[in-house]
């Protein structure tokens, strides 16, 4: 009967052992949860509030409340009237932003995936090797490595002299300020993202189901079709997450392989931050692209917990 | 083959065939100039030790791993060339290899589907052979949802599903827990008549082996030891390993006194005679080795002992509910392993410490070629 009454109180008044078990658990989450909160919620609190005010006219902000930001980013203001017209110039530049990151991810799936079958297939004590080798430009600045690619691919490059010299092309290939430019500075840039989480796949993955496929008669192209890719589906989604979000946001690679001509959605939230010193538009760019971005993600989340469901 | 051989073509034929790993000095011989014949509709097991090169026969076979050289028939046609997915041979892997992302009802059709057969004829087909496995109600169930013996038996669908001319098993029983493994033995042996396909079952579980098989061959260190019906193996083992390998049994060192008429008749150092069957043309002087089978042993209180009889003092008795151990150390030293049967009560009448001999009947012992 004691023993019914006490585990009956338990949730109302805890012990002071578990009182203290559970001020210990606070304890040492409060270091991590001290980080997250100021890296990284107050960043974005910060960009979220600035999108909804009035911008400076030396940069900044004025704390004034305003949806200005947002309606500029749908709308352009008659410079005579102050009439609202709606404007597809921004969602010009997202969209060509999504088409270029699927591309990049698409590039980076195609090279990546033979890539890490490699590297998986190797003997266990060559793969570190292998890995290490995949992720050394990484060791060098981003910056550096964009601007490398930029002399390869420029119109007195090596890669166009190359080309000239075999006599394959008469006249330079322009690469550089293009979207072609800007896209292979996307790959070159993201593309360990994509190998090392299907090389995580793989590796792990039984090839005594490989050698099950060809018993029961299936050729090479179908144990890659039917086994080998539906199995290493998870490592191919998290690598395409990996590259097509930053692609999406990224700024180096479209400023300097493209030039700027182009503008993507890095490109124009960094002009709101510098010349044009319009901060609350820039938040609200990168809210706007973050939002989509959320959007995807939770979608996409949503399809995988369900099509788990219904394996079971 | 002469004309009007009715003598059918073998399903298998392995022709001196040699695997090795490696080069030079670190070449390792996995197999070495294995030959064997394995007729159709037969149940056939190689067994041996791990690492003995039955895996590997039973990859080469199913076109996993190439040859160093020799040659693999497959109903009269050399097969060597053909890569795995071309050979009309199913294998039941030892893990199963159950596609993780599948149906049951999917792994079973999928080599069917490869073959692509019309999906009626497919149907039909996984429809049998799930119901020939007990397992048509979970024919929608992915592979992890299933136990072990589940797992088993869609592995052994699916492998039959497309009908091949032999089906290679890769100890298909080893996952499973003593039990399932009992009756799965029964369930493997009947399936193989029913379907009438010739089955190769790999095996280091003996007991599996002798219950299953048509014939054996055991190996060990990639060579065939012997081949023969479970009962030859048992009972007329060629050499040491094969008797030692099989089964339990007691090994004696003795001399060959005489020959006649096919017999030896065998004097130990203590200056026990022994009588076997005269193997590999010994002769009188000759060393041989001799092997005993435990439950082919009587123990008799001293007194009763014939003249030449085996003689030693029992060490120790070990009951194990159908039968009672006793251990005999003899007068040469050897200790001697006799298995009595309790089918009637203990039926041993001495205790340790005792004085005893031995006694066999004259087929008992078997002499061994090495």
């Amino acid at each position: 009967m004691g023993v019914i009454a006490a585990e009956a109180g338990a949730p109302a008044a805890a012990s002071p052992r578990e009182r203290r078990a559970a001020r210990r658990r606070a304890l040492l989450l409060a270091p991590a949860l001290l980080a997250i909160g100021v890296f990284l919620v107050l960043p974005l609190g910060i960009v979220l509030v600035y999108s909804f005010l009035t911008p400076g006219t030396y940069g900044g902000v004025v704390w004034e409340p305003s949806f200005d930001a947002y309606v500029q980013f749908l709308f352009e203001r008659d410079i005579f009237d102050e009439t609202l017209v709606f404007s597809t110039a921004y969602l010009e530049i997202y969209s060509r932003s999504f088409l270029q990151a699927l591309c990049a991810t698409a590039l980076c799936f195609v090279i990546g995936f033979p890539t890490a079958y490699f590297i998986a297939t190797r003997p266990a004590h060559q793969r570190n090797m292998w890995v290490f080798l995949v992720t050394v430009p990484y060791w060098v600045n981003l910056l550096i490595r964009t601007i490398a690619m930029l002399f390869l691919i420029r119109n007195e490059g090596p890669l166009n002299h190359f080309l000239i010299t075999m006599g394959l092309i008469d006249a330079p290939l322009r690469i550089a300020y293009t979207n072609i430019g800007v896209g292979i500075g996307l790959v070159y840039s993201y593309l360990p993202f994509m190998v090392l989480p299907i090389y995580a796949t793989i590796e792990k993955l039984d090839f005594g189901l490989v050698e099950a496929a060809y018993d029961l008669h299936a050729d090479r192209w179908t144990v890659l079709r039917k086994i080998i890719l539906p199995l290493s589906l998870p490592g191919i989604v998290a690598g395409s997450l990996l590259v097509f979000i930053p692609s999406l946001g990224a700024f180096i690679a479209p400023d300097l392989l493209g030039g700027g001509k182009q503008l993507m959605i890095g490109n124009l939230i960094a002009l709101q931050f510098q010349g044009s010193r319009n901060w609350p538009f820039g938040s609200a760019a990168a809210v706007i692209l973050m939002t989509v971005v959320l959007i995807a993600l939770m979608f996409y989340i949503r399809q995988q917990t369900r099509s788990r469901v219904a394996v079971h | 083959m002469t004309l009007g051989d009715t003598v059918s073509t073998p399903a298998i034929q392995v022709e001196r065939v040699t695997k090795s790993y490696g080069e030079g000095a670190q070449a390792v011989t996995a197999l070495e100039a294995i030959d064997l014949e394995i007729e159709d509709n037969e149940f056939f097991t190689l067994l041996g030790p791990s690492g003995c090169g039955k895996t590997t026969l039973l990859r080469c076979i199913a076109g996993f791993e190439g040859l160093s050289s020799g040659r693999i028939r497959l109903f009269g046609e050399e097969i060597d060339e053909l890569p795995p997915n071309r050979r009309p041979v199913n294998t039941v892997f030892q893990q199963y290899a159950l596609f993780p992302h599948m149906s049951v009802a999917d792994n079973v059709s999928f080599g069917l589907r490869m073959l692509k057969r019309p999906p009626g004829e497919i149907g039909e087909v996984v429809d049998r052979m799930l119901n020939l496995v007990h397992m048509a109600h979970l024919a929608d169930r992915k592979p992890t949802q299933l136990s072990g013996g589940q797992q088993q038996r869609v592995a052994l669908a699916r492998a039959l599903a497309t009908q091949p001319k032999v089906l290679l098993l890769d100890e298909p029983l080893s996952a499973l827990d003593l039990k399932l493994r009992q009756r799965m033995r029964v369930e493997l042996k009947q399936l193989q008549e029913e379907t009438g396909i010739t089955f190769i079952f790999v095996t280091h579980d003996q007991e599996e082996a002798l219950t299953m098989s048509d014939r054996i061959a055991v190996m060990s260190d990639g060579r065939l030891q012997q081949i023969g019906s479970p009962h030859e193996i048992y009972e007329r083992p060629v050499n040491h390993f094969v008797a030692d390998f099989i089964g339990e049994t007691n090994f004696l060192n003795a001399r060959v006194s005489a020959v006649e008429r096919g017999r030896a008749t065998c004097r130990t150092s203590s200056g026990a005679e022994v009588e076997a069957e005269a193997v590999g043309g010994c002769r009188a002087g000759d060393e041989v080795s001799l092997s005993v089978r435990p439950e082919k042993i009587r123990v008799l209180p001293i007194g009763e002992a014939q003249g030449g009889s085996l003689k030693g003092e029992i060490e120790r008795l070990i009951y194990l509910g159908t039968d009672t151990h006793c251990q005999v150390r003899l007068e040469g030293g050897l200790t001697f392993l006799v298995r009595v049967q309790n089918a009637h009560g203990v039926q041993v009448r001495v205790e340790p410490g005792d004085a005893v001999a031995l006694a066999f009947d004259a087929g008992a012992a078997r002499m061994l070629v090495d």
